[in-house]
């Protein structure tokens, strides 16, 4: 146990005497979880607009005057014909063309129909998607005002309609913020542990020192243990500052038990550990581990369902991110945090991550020789 | 008493799906309290042949005994009694010289205060410098670093892979006087290199060239063994000099040496005249042990 003790001491002093490691992991969190947040948005506001008037109305006037109050566009430019407003787009001054006919008004008196054209710029799909379906509720809700106004209200609605109203559970003002910020906190915690730990082992490996520590009796639990534990505890300390700073720039404290997140995130940080010394058995030098570090950091991110949800990805996909460890604490750290969820709830994702944190280690210690 | 047994140990690299010898079935015994040379030039298997014997690699063939362990299955024998210095210097360049030293002697269960007598000499040069990262050490003060940390834990053996490569002329011998007392400890010492100088201060060498062994005695046995008359030969032009001296048949051997160019013929006469044609000084000199060498491994590659 005292061989454990020395090697551990020696292991805080080289991580407490180098700047980079502890820039990584003091200011590292603070600003992902500052920045980050803010410009993963998805609420889409902004959306330029052109707008082909062939009608020049009082009712083609009062519907732009509608567009532009709504405070999600921005009207970039009336124009006269639709090829003007089409260079608009190729220039990227505009997202989206909405085209009124000659007659528009007249059509919407006499008929009591007419026709209006949307062209959306389709290159940004989410913004082109979210702006389209913004636009086309304002018109609706315009072609209601429009109706209340001049038809006689019948007795009853001829046409039924259902209407729908909705609440946001968990997250009643669709806060962005409060499903980002733990999202990236799990992130943090992945990168410490995993690739922090990798990359300290293989420096060893680099500059020699792991075969200085080979030709003495240290055992081999002891050496990897002596690297599992200070960054075992690095995670944990990235945790609680990005706690801290989730509470004190986005008041965002956690609704369930925070002891369960303590014990989620350190069986969590087994796991990667794991996944670090795994890296670090295969790799002969830091920038293997390093390339290899951040291919596996996009899967995980991509596939975990921080940015894009999970239900709504291919089967295949989903199949995929069984596989990563960060979709269930992902999924474990948004429940805890919005939700309240309890133990009972969160069983299943322990269970899962306890199986990974068995696999990888031992995987990862069965390939690690002190010699070949 | 022999604490290094060798026998038949052979070494394979696979490299680009072809295979490469380091160790071609080698052999040999180094005695207790020997300060024993294994000299061979770059790529020789010096470098296989340590870590083989300090466990860190496993050869293919043959067996290897270290304080009577072997070194496959009772490796953790040999971890506890030998010290070993790689020819790159692998200690913590971010802890200090104190911190790296008292690092090696705790997990050897030992503390610098137990053996400091074995290490005071060398110690006590670097101990000025004690709060100094190593990494910011000069390279000849890394290296009494690393013999310090190796010998911290008192071993029995030493195994010091090119300690003197890289090193300057009088550092060099310095250390080499530090492996002398060292030997008076009754530290059995193993060392490699590739300096042929060397070979003159150990108590026995052995010649490694391209993984095989070409001869094991001592200094002296190696030089008697030098029968030919050797000349030196030295004019204004010295490599058309050489390449003169490389395309006349009457001459078996000839290659640079200082500010001479050596020379082994089977026609003395011959020799001569073609000193007077080229205007050339001629004379004879005692063979050191570099021409020993050169000589054993011409005639291995003749052979």
């Amino acid at each position: 146990m005292n061989i454990l003790r020395y090697l551990l001491e020696k292991e805080f002093r080289q991580i407490f005497r180098d700047p980079s490691i502890l820039r990584m992991i003091f200011i590292m969190p603070i600003i992902q979880l500052i920045i980050l947040p803010q410009a993963a948005n998805y609420e889409v506001k902004n959306v330029k607009i052109a707008i082909v008037d062939h009608d020049h109305s009082t009712y083609s006037t009062s519907m732009i005057y509608k567009i532009t109050a709504s405070g999600y566009f921005i009207l970039t430019g009336i124009n006269d014909s639709h090829l003007d407003a089409m260079e608009l787009v190729e220039r990227d001054h505009a997202d989206i063309i909405l085209e009124i006919p000659a007659h528009f008004e007249k059509d919407l008196v006499k008929e009591s129909e007419t026709e209006v054209l949307m062209s959306v710029n389709a290159i940004n799909g989410m913004r082109a998607n979210l702006g389209a379906s913004y636009l086309s509720v304002i018109l609706r809700d315009y072609n209601q005002d429009v109706r209340l106004k001049w038809v006689q209200l019948p007795r009853f609605d001829e046409v039924k309609r259902l209407n729908i109203t909705s609440t946001n559970w968990y997250n009643p003002h669709m806060n962005y913020k409060l499903f980002m910020v733990p999202g990236i906190l799990v992130i943090l915690l992945t990168m410490v542990g995993a690739f922090l730990a990798a990359l300290n082992i293989v420096k060893e490996k680099e500059i020699g020192t792991i075969e200085q520590i080979n030709v003495t009796p240290i055992k081999k639990y002891h050496f990897i243990l002596g690297k599992l534990i200070p960054f075992w505890m690095m995670g944990m300390f990235v945790l609680s500052l990005g706690l801290l700073v989730a509470r004190v720039f986005y008041g965002i404290v956690p609704l369930g038990n925070i002891g369960l997140l303590y014990l989620f995130s350190g069986c969590y940080l087994i796991a990667v550990l794991g996944l670090g010394l795994l890296i670090s058995t295969i790799s002969q030098t830091q920038q293997q581990a390093m390339l290899l570090a951040f291919f596996l950091m996009m899967i995980f991110i991509m596939m975990s369902g921080l940015y894009t949800s999970i239900d709504s990805m291919p089967y295949w996909a989903q199949v995929v991110t069984w596989f990563n460890p960060v979709s269930y604490f992902i999924e474990v750290v948004r429940m805890i945090v919005l939700k309240g969820s309890t133990f009972r709830d969160i069983q299943f994702n322990l269970g899962i991550i306890l199986i990974f944190a068995i696999v990888l280690n031992s995987w990862a210690v069965f390939s690690y020789k002190k010699r070949n | 008493m022999i604490t290094v047994r060798v026998n038949n140990i052979s070494k394979k690299y696979s490299q680009n799906k072809t295979e490469v010898l380091a160790l071609d079935k080698i052999s040999f015994d180094v005695n207790q309290g020997e300060l024993f040379a294994v000299i061979g030039p770059d790529g020789a298997g010096k470098t296989s042949l340590f870590r083989i014997l300090t466990s860190l690699i496993l050869a293919e063939e043959g067996i290897a005994t270290v304080d009577g362990f072997d070194v496959i299955t009772q490796y953790k024998e040999i971890r506890k009694r030998i010290g070993y210095m790689p020819g790159k210097f692998s200690l913590y360049q971010d802890l200090t010289v104190e911190e790296n030293l008292n690092f090696f002697a705790s997990i050897f269960h030992t503390s610098i205060e137990e053996n400091y007598d074995l290490i005071k000499d060398i110690y006590d040069q670097i101990a000025p410098f004690k709060d100094r990262r190593a990494g910011k050490l000069s390279g000849g003060m890394k290296q009494k670093l690393a013999l310090s940390c190796a010998l911290i834990h008192r071993p029995s053996i030493l195994f010091l892979d090119e300690p003197t490569t890289g090193v300057d002329a009088i550092s060099r011998k310095e250390f080499w006087e530090m492996l002398k007392r060292l030997k008076q400890q009754g530290i059995t010492i193993l060392v490699s290199t590739p300096y042929m100088d060397e070979a003159s201060l150990c108590d026995r060498v052995a010649l490694l060239q391209k993984g095989k062994i070409l001869s094991i005695d001592t200094p002296e046995n190696i030089m008697s063994q030098f029968k030919n008359k050797l000349w030196a030969i030295k004019s204004e032009e010295m490599y058309p000099l050489l390449l003169a001296l490389r395309s006349n048949a009457f001459i078996e051997q000839s290659y640079p040496f200082g500010e001479y160019h050596h020379v082994l013929t089977n026609n003395e006469k011959e020799l001569a005249l073609f000193a007077q044609n080229y205007n050339a000084e001629l004379k004879i000199v005692d063979p050191t042990i570099e021409d020993c060498f050169i000589a054993l491994m011409q005639n291995h590659v003749n052979l």
